[in-house]
């Protein structure tokens, strides 16, 4: 009985929309005066909660920070995790689309293409596989990709190799899903081109 | 009720967005210059190894593979 009525007060916590800031509690006061009656030896566990670094609430329309804060996170790294920023510039389904402080929130499926991020006067750019970007209404933006590698690090002559590989296999195709692949290496490998180019 | 959006084509396909976003992955994987190509390569190596079952029990496993995508 007593871990349902823990668990009721930590899951209730949790329907906060992220419309408020997320109030972090360092330590539940039912739970600690549970856990004190029953294991007074014992350090009481943390919750995944308590790990939580506090974000910038999302607040008052009023205040535009003058920096975004974008994290990047990819599969190979934890990227960039709170960077401060001008202006990041994401490719996605819709098209390439740049997000300055004090933008709507929203999420964004990223298809292949480049990611630019503007600090100052320096642009750094990332190829993105594919992925999602979340804009929140505090000007962080969290971008997830499943790789995302610095342009620096893409090979020309690999990426003209395949487009030429992959516009042989669309015409040999013959199932869907064979099309489908072709048409997916193509997009990506193309993508590729233009952004070593671009 | 009229249907969602226009479906990608690769959805249209029999693909799952999971496999079209390792497919895009591994392309670009295969794009990358050399130390970083090997590196990136040998991480996404998987090792398995399949037994398949018969009767309620299991027959010999087969042979580690190991593969990447």
């Amino acid at each position: 009985m007593l871990r349902r009525a823990t668990t009721r007060i930590l899951s209730h916590r949790r329907h906060c929309s992220t419309a408020e800031a997320l109030k972090v509690p360092a330590a539940d006061d039912l739970f600690m005066v549970a856990w004190k009656r029953t294991m007074p030896n014992l350090d009481p566990p943390k919750t995944p909660l308590s790990f939580l670094q506090p974000r910038p609430s999302t607040a008052s329309a009023a205040s535009i920070p003058s920096k975004m804060t974008i994290n990047l996170v990819s599969s190979r790294s934890s990227g960039l995790s709170n960077k401060q920023v001008d202006m990041v510039i994401v490719p996605a389904t819709t098209g390439q689309m740049g997000i300055l402080p004090g933008h709507v929130a929203s999420i964004s499926e990223l298809k292949p293409g480049l990611l630019s991020i503007h600090e100052g006067n320096e642009v750094t750019k990332y190829f993105i596989s594919s992925g999602f970007a979340f804009v929140h209404s505090n000007s962080v933006a969290d971008i997830i990709a499943a790789e995302a590698v610095p342009i620096e690090q893409v090979d020309p002559s690999s990426v003209q190799k395949g487009l030429a590989e992959f516009t042989q296999k669309l015409s040999t195709a013959s199932t869907d899903l064979e099309k489908a692949e072709a048409q997916i290496g193509l997009d990506v490998l193309s993508a590729l081109n233009s952004s070593l180019s671009g | 009720m009229a249907s969602n959006a226009a479906v990608p084509f690769w959805r249209a396909a029999g693909m799952t967005y999971i496999t079209y976003s390792n497919l895009c992955a591994n392309l670009v994987r295969q794009c990358l210059k050399e130390p970083h190509r090997s590196e990136a390569l040998n991480r996404e190596k998987v090792h398995f190894s399949i037994s398949k079952w018969a009767e309620g029990k299991p027959k010999k496993p087969s042979r580690f593979l190991c593969s990447f995508l």
